[in-house]
């Protein structure tokens, strides 16, 4: 438990001192949001009706962006060698690694998305359903995105190469999550669509980790 | 002891080494030399289990180290390439996390470790602000630190000056006076007789 502890320190000490990677997402899903009303109307009615699935879409393409670099610094500067001659397991650093950079991406998404509802007009009664589904279905954008970074590591333009690789399996999450937020504008129950997106984290994180740990051995080892 | 036994290796459709076979015992220096491309680094990420295009078997006490990968490493220290220094940290900071990483680096205290290499002084600056040679100083420092066993060094003293390079040479010397196995590639000449160190030539490997 120490050495996880150990992980999480390293990598969040490591995130607040390049602070470009946590701003980079951030900004770029304030900027996306903050041109709809611009390019499309600013009739409150018709930004209220997209507005689930506009930060949905944002939320999942700021995530995609931070991707590219979360094993990359690693592998750059040989301390992913490192990790895997070490007798410390790679699957705990994996989590480790993944919860880290969620911390850093799709929750600080999450606790912003309040204020770029209210310039949508996002009905108040959604907020709940928003910020919610962004916390569940984040770390599962985190968790499956870290596999296609993991596998295209070792590449030296990986960037489109993830896109090609988890955007399908992305699929679902944002369906899932879209929809709890326009479950939540129209008051209707958005229980199951809560319990979806949890089971969808909590599958991919009993089965992620192994992946993820597995596609660094391959990257490294070829 | 480190045994190697018929370990060949193939990249881009070209023979790096075939057919190689060599033992460390304990207490020896295996010196691994060839031009630039001759396959000395291909050969130490192979024997340290980070690649896995060869064929062959690479044997530490008479079992294979895939077998047990995670004893194996327990026991050996790579120092490879690129120093592994993470460029935000500082230098303690950057050891503290190999020492979690690495359980056998626990000989001393890190302060008496960063005195040795000379950066006293320079533990609480980010290592991006310390020159080529004081960020490989930060990645040797783990040799002061180390009982591992096993040393597999890959060029350690590039970007060292000429009293780094002679300390690093005591250093290695003194491991294996006690007991431990030195797997490096480097240019450098090592005063030392002809019983405590092996000379492995890449080059006359592949004319032969």
């Amino acid at each position: 438990m120490s050495f996880f502890s150990a992980i999480l320190h390293r990598d969040l000490l490591l995130a607040l001192r390049n602070r470009n990677e946590i701003i980079n997402p951030l900004a770029f899903f304030m900027i996306v949001i903050a041109l709809f009303p611009l390019a499309v109307s600013p009739e409150a009615t018709v930004l209220s009706k997209i507005a689930p699935g506009i930060i949905w879409v944002a939320a999942l393409l700021a995530t995609l962006l931070s991707l590219d670099s979360l094993f990359k610094n690693d592998f750059e500067d040989g301390s992913l060698e490192q990790l895997l001659v070490s007798p410390q397991s790679l699957v705990l650093l994996t989590i480790g690694k993944v919860l880290s950079h969620w911390l850093m991406s799709g929750f600080l998404l999450a606790l912003l998305s309040p204020l770029l509802a209210i310039m949508l007009f996002l009905p108040t009664q959604a907020f709940g359903a928003l910020v919610g589904s962004l916390l569940l279905g984040t770390p599962t954008l985190s968790l499956i995105g870290a596999i296609g970074a993991a596998l295209t590591v070792g590449l030296r333009k990986g960037g489109v190469l993830i896109s090609l690789l988890v955007l399908p399996l992305y699929i679902p999450v944002l369906i899932f999550g879209a929809g709890a937020v326009q479950a939540g504008v129209m008051g209707v129950p958005i229980a199951g669509y809560m319990a979806l997106l949890g089971a969808m984290m909590v599958f991919s994180l009993m089965f992620a980790p192994f992946a993820i740990a597995a596609a660094l051995k391959l990257s490294i080892r070829n | 002891m480190f045994t190697v036994n018929n370990l060949s290796c193939e990249r881009d459709d070209r023979i790096l080494f075939s057919k190689l076979s060599f033992t460390v015992q304990a207490g020896e220096i295996l010196q691994v030399e060839g031009q630039n491309g001759s396959g000395k680094t291909s050969l130490l990420r192979i024997l340290c289990g980070l690649s896995n295009n060869f064929e062959g078997e690479i044997t530490w006490h008479g079992n294979p180290i895939q077998s047990d990968f995670a004893a194996y490493c327990q026991q050996l220290l790579y120092v490879g390439h690129h120093a592994g220094v993470k460029a935000a940290l500082t230098a303690e900071e950057n050891i503290r996390w190999m020492q979690k990483l690495h359980p056998l680096l626990n000989k001393g205290s890190i302060h008496e470790a960063l005195k040795q290499v000379g950066l006293l002084g320079y533990e609480d600056v980010p290592c991006y602000t310390l020159s080529a040679g004081q960020q490989r100083r930060v990645s040797l420092t783990r040799l002061y630190l180390s009982s591992h066993p096993l040393w597999i060094l890959d060029e350690p003293f590039t970007a060292l000056d000429k009293k780094g390079v002679a300390e690093k040479e005591q250093l290695i010397v003194r491991h294996i006076q006690n007991g431990g196995l030195c797997i490096l590639t480097t240019h450098h000449d090592f005063d030392l007789s002809d019983a405590h160190i092996r000379r492995l030539n890449l080059d006359q490997l592949n004319i032969a």
